[in-house]
């Protein structure tokens, strides 16, 4: 399957990752030759087969519905970039 | 004596009679760092702290009150948050990033008195199968080639620092991640034992996250029965990962005092590859023959989806990938490229953060997940993988082990297969299958190339039969008695 350049500037839209010109080029070529090589998996006869959601078999651990963690918000502002107070900031969305 | 020579088990025995201490023991480590630094082994090192924690070890040793590890050197693959220490994943986007909590598998060794030297390199993000994707600059293997010294090689991927780290003899053991074989793979081109525990059996909680649905924490070391002692002191229920299964750990040191005898191995002939190298295959059939001397069954059975593991598991991965990676967005933590407005700061810092091979798998994920392909591609990669592990299940009922090479190569050079995507991928051709099942598998080192390079086998189990797991690995390390010591090891 070949991957185009429209394509390609699609993803990276989705992906929010910015691509080059050159880049997408590139990209192009190698998504279009991985997306080849996983075509291989046509040839498995997936009819009545249930996709796999757990890889153990194990039932989830329940637990009461209560707070248990958190109220350290210096914490978790620590790492960021550029962070107000007990708050994260990001360029002005609204006018 | 080479204080760095010995074993976990030999240290432990030795501190216990108190023959040497912790400090002596962490300091002859500390210049085996320095002497083998210019293989680029670890993104931190943490000697002080190294050093103060050894201090606590000898007196709380003192007071007979000390854990399974205490005093026990060891190196922490940079992809576990580690309190007030870095954790880098090895990506740009990260720099600084200076973690205010402690993952549950570090914590664990922490208080069984483990002491940390640093944090070992890696591939970017766990992508890559040669430590080559790392933003801190790749590893080299420690081993070189016996006619061509000069030239260098990778030590494997992704925890490619932590193996070449305990191959070169700068820490008794390391954690590493496997998410297709990131343990495993590196565990072969370096020779020493690499060992991924079954899904679920070791906390995800604080590990920073690449596939969730495969992911797994897993010790390396020079010997199984390090591996069994490091695996039992880092497993166990942590109600912060709700995948973690509430299962008791068993002793698994003492599993090793018992034999193979009656032991049904498997050989799965899928695992035969056309143009595979003859030295994996003599390497491989030594592997039965040493099975058989010990008492064991071996048996031919058959997986007929191998093949189907590496697209499906490239297709699973990336996916699972691009939706981890969406938190690395300038906002919460590592760096921030700014942009006119929001959307172009986004795509700034994730342009300037992320390595190429980490942008690319970003990208086949979002493509797989996106509006009218997703029942094409990861609908049919779930059903494939439902397919692969009933495979492995059929297998139980003729075997309780499945006998295979670790990886389809010995350590390769530098730079090699970089440009080649795909080529890179089939590095995990043998690894890849167990990790799509969830299933324990480990890689023991079973002999030298011609070119003098190590190779491995790997043994796959059935879920959370690790002590059996560990069994069959003594036997294949007792019968390779793998003793080569790599060239540039400290």
């Amino acid at each position: 399957m070949s991957v185009d350049h429209k394509t390609i500037q699609k993803i990276a839209h989705l992906a929010r990752i910015r691509v080059s010109a050159e880049e997408r080029e590139e990209l192009a070529s190698e998504l279009s030759n991985i997306f080849d090589w996983i075509e291989e998996l046509d040839k498995v006869d997936t009819n009545d087969v249930d996709p796999m959601t757990s890889v153990v078999q194990a039932s989830a651990t329940l637990r009461k519905d209560n707070p248990n963690d958190g109220g350290y918000p210096k914490k978790i502002t620590a790492n960021a970039p550029e962070a107000v107070e007990h708050f994260f900031t990001v360029p002005k969305v609204v006018e | 004596m080479i204080l760095t020579d010995l074993t976990i088990a030999e240290a432990r025995n030795m501190l216990n009679a108190g023959d040497i201490s912790s400090v002596e023991l962490t300091e002859a480590h500390i210049r085996a760092m320095e002497a083998t630094s210019s293989l680029n082994l670890f993104i931190t090192e943490t000697c002080e702290k190294a050093l103060s924690k050894a201090k606590e070890s000898d007196t709380q040793r003192l007071s007979g009150n000390q854990g399974k590890l205490e005093g026990i050197p060891i190196g922490v693959k940079d992809l576990f948050c580690t309190h007030g220490v870095m954790a880098s994943a090895a990506s740009k986007i990260l720099t600084g990033f200076t973690p205010c909590y402690e993952s549950t598998v570090t914590k664990n060794l922490w208080d069984a008195g483990a002491v940390m030297l640093g944090k070992t390199n890696m591939d970017e993000f766990a992508m890559g199968s040669s430590n080559e994707t790392s933003y801190y600059g790749p590893v080299t293997n420690p081993w070189q080639r016996a006619n061509e010294p000069k030239v260098k090689l990778v030590p494997g991927g992704s925890s490619g620092g932590s193996a070449a780290a305990v191959a070169a003899r700068t820490v008794m053991g390391a954690l590493g991640t496997d998410t297709g074989g990131s343990i495993r793979q590196p565990a072969s081109f370096c020779g020493v034992v690499g060992m991924k525990p079954t899904y679920g059996r070791c906390s995800r909680w604080g590990m920073i996250a690449f596939a969730s649905s495969l992911d797994q924490a897993g010790p390396l070391t020079r010997t199984v029965r390090d591996s069994a002692i490091m695996l039992e002191e880092m497993a166990g229920y942590d109600a912060k990962d709700s995948t973690c299964v509430d299962i008791g750990v068993p002793e698994y040191e003492a599993s090793l005092e018992k034999d193979v005898k009656g032991v049904r191995v498997g050989v799965p002939k899928e695992y035969f590859l056309e143009g595979m190298p003859e030295e994996i295959r003599s390497i491989w059939d030594q592997g039965i023959t040493w099975f058989k001397e010990a008492g064991a069954e071996v048996v031919d059975v058959s997986l007929p989806h191998t093949k189907y593991a590496l697209p499906t598991y490239y297709i699973v991965a990336p996916a699972e990938a691009s939706s981890n990676l969406a938190r690395y967005d300038g906002v919460r933590y590592g760096i921030r490229i700014e942009g006119k407005d929001l959307q172009e700061m986004y795509e700034n810092t994730r342009a300037e953060g992320f390595g190429r091979e980490v942008r690319r798998r970003i990208m086949i994920g979002t493509y797989v997940l996106s509006a009218g392909y997703y029942d094409a591609y990861y609908l049919k990669a779930q059903k494939v993988r439902t397919k692969i592990a009933a495979d492995f299940r059929n297998s139980w009922k003729t075997v309780d082990l499945l006998l295979t090479p670790t990886a389809p190569s010995a350590a390769f050079v530098q730079g090699e297969k970089m440009n080649d995507p795909i080529a890179m991928y089939l590095n995990d051709i043998f690894t890849v299958p167990a990790s799509m099942a969830g299933l324990p598998a480990i890689s023991v080192p079973a002999g030298l190339s011609s070119d003098g390079l190590p190779l491995g086998l790997q043994l796959i189990a059935k879920p959370f039969d690790e002590e059996l797991l560990f069994r069959g690995a003594g036997i294949l390390e007792l019968a390779a008695n793998f003793k080569e010591k790599p060239t540039l090891a400290a």
